[in-house]
């Protein structure tokens, strides 16, 4: 459990102050997956490092399994962190080491004999499907293979927590899938409470239960995946849904003048979102048969998250000019959010 | 072999004690004043890098008096460093004059330099090396052995190497408090009696160290990079 309460950090960078964390206060329950979500410059690196002091906050408490880490002495602050792990966008590996070394590096000195370090590396390394690497040196490994060493050396002293700091925001779109599996893998059979900073919604979308948006400095939206993304409050909020959909791609094609957005008298396009879990009823089927109106998908977009599906449809419509009236109103019953982008019915 | 050798190095053959001689007391001035101005210089360079703006031991005060101690000392002419250590000289190991009394100035001609070195090396650790340790419950100790010293070691040689070389060049000044050495060799036979083959012999022995210690630093900053 990691309870932040009231946390502000503030830089002082010559004259002026950068208020990077403002007033935070969360709290993130044993063995979730929790996402916090922001654009560069949010606030959101800073909050994570927060957590296990790496950055001390100017103010606010934080507590991690019931011991206020901000109340503890220097050494008891270092022992505590040996409990939670972190691993960085650029891995943060020590080049002169190999893959033994650096996963052994916060093995030593732990009071651990020489034979039992050899075991536990190793039984890390097999957990990161590693095995087979242990003589490389970082340089030679990719970068998914160089993620999966640092998540062994994070996990070394058997933390409860896993701090990841834009795990996967250098690693390409498969590569990152497969860290991403590795980490609810690891949550699912440690139990591992995992906290990922990313600013990439597929992220969001894929591993996490609960997630956070941030915005300059502050949470600004809070709540299960499936909540904050299915009924988004905030502007920043639908902009981050936005980069992970192509719904918005509309603007672009009627902006390019393309051939798809030429409308015939009558026609109307229209962008719907489906809430909750309207997804699942033959909305678009239900509404050409008992409205009369014609439905041309031009395209749609529904993902799976925690806790049902998000998406939508662009679509261009066309019918009586009632008869489209008439089931805009019936979708919108049906709790789908309907926005008419380009309208060229005939008054 | 020994016919040619007088024909083409008269002067040389005609000392060759003394030129060994020569030879022995540079080499003991490099490797007495080198060895303390490594100790010193990581030291120093350790301190200044621990207790900088972004620091694990941020310290203002030390900070700025390290730094400005090696600012003065590096902006001192090296034969006014030897005249005005003398009385320290004096102080430490008995004397002022010869090979002895010519380490002194040497160590503080080089460790500020060296310190400098150091310290570049390891602001080349990257930051997030460090950031990791401390994230993973190291202690300030933990990090200059385990991450600083251990992952800027190619630099570290490197510093070494460089320092070297130009040890070899401050040796040959401090021949000046008749220090003794290739330089002072070079000096009084060479230049002053217009004995040109002694100043190209000594030329030639100091290429060979300063290609010596080139190559061996490589090498071994070769071994250490991976």
């Amino acid at each position: 459990m990691i309870e932040l309460e009231h946390i502000t950090k503030t830089f002082n960078t010559g004259p002026a102050q950068v208020h990077a964390v403002q007033d935070v206060s969360l709290s993130i329950r044993d063995g979730e997956i929790f996402g916090i979500i922001g654009f560069s410059g949010a606030g959101k690196s800073t909050l994570v490092r927060c957590v296990n002091l790496l950055e001390r906050p100017t103010a606010g408490r934080v507590t991690v399994d019931g011991r206020e880490l901000t109340a503890l002495d220097d050494g008891a602050l270092r022992r505590a962190r040996k409990k939670i792990g972190m691993i960085f966008q650029h891995f943060n590996l020590m080049p002169s080491r190999t893959v033994f070394g650096n996963v052994a590096y916060p093995l030593r000195g732990g009071g651990l004999s020489k034979d039992q370090i050899r075991d536990k590396v190793r039984q890390l390394l097999a957990l990161v499907e590693l095995s087979d690497k242990e003589n490389a040196y970082p340089s030679q490994l990719s970068g998914g293979q160089k993620q999966r060493v640092a998540i062994a050396r994070a996990l070394a002293n058997d933390p409860s927590i896993l701090l990841c700091d834009e795990a996967t925001s250098a690693l390409d779109p498969q590569t990152t899938g497969s860290i991403l599996h590795l980490l609810r893998q690891l949550n699912e059979q440690l139990g591992l409470t995992v906290v990922v900073i990313t600013h990439e919604m597929g992220v969001v979308k894929e591993i996490c239960d609960r997630v956070a948006v941030m915005d300059r400095g502050r949470i600004v939206e809070e709540g299960t995946v499936f909540e904050v993304f299915s009924d988004p409050k905030q502007l920043i909020t639908r902009d981050f849904i936005r980069t992970t959909s192509n719904l918005n791609k509309i603007e672009e094609l009627i902006a390019e003048d393309a051939p798809i957005t030429h409308l015939q008298p009558g026609e109307l396009i229209v962008r719907l979102t489906y809430l909750q879990t309207s997804v699942s009823e033959p909305l678009i089927s239900k509404i050409s048969r008992d409205f009369n109106v014609d439905v041309n998908i031009v395209f749609s977009n529904v993902e799976l998250v925690k806790g049902g599906s998000i998406g939508g449809t662009v679509a261009i419509m066309s019918g009586e000019r009632k008869a489209l009236t008439d089931a805009i109103r019936y979708l919108s019953e049906k709790n789908v959010s309907v926005e008419v982008i380009k309208d060229a019915r005939v008054s | 072999m020994q016919g040619f050798l007088e024909k083409i190095i008269p002067n040389i053959m005609s000392k060759p004690g003394e030129l060994f001689t020569s030879l022995g007391q540079t080499l003991q001035m490099m490797l007495v004043s080198g060895s303390i101005s490594l100790v010193f210089g990581i030291i120093f360079g350790v301190i200044i890098t621990v207790t900088s703006e972004n620091g694990v031991l941020r310290n203002k005060v030390v900070f700025n008096i390290l730094d400005k101690a090696i600012n003065i000392l590096r902006s001192v002419p090296f034969v006014i460093m030897i005249a005005w250590v003398i009385p320290l000289t004096r102080a430490i190991v008995g004397t002022a004059i010869g090979t002895k009394g010519a380490i002194p100035p040497l160590v503080f001609g080089t460790v500020p330099f060296f310190t400098r070195q150091i310290e570049s090396a390891l602001a080349e650790v990257d930051h997030g090396l460090i950031e990791a340790a401390e994230s993973m419950g190291s202690s300030p100790w933990e990090i200059v052995f385990r991450v600083y010293l251990k992952e800027s070691l190619p630099g570290i040689i490197r510093g070494v190497q460089i320092t070297f070389v130009s040890l070899v060049g401050l040796t040959a000044m401090a021949g000046a408090v008749g220090g003794g050495g290739l330089g002072d060799f070079a000096i009084r036979y060479g230049h002053q009696r217009g004995q040109e083959d002694v100043t190209w012999v000594t030329v030639l022995i100091i290429l060979v160290m300063v290609s010596v210690i080139q190559g061996l630093g490589s090498w071994l900053i070769k071994k250490s990079t991976h």
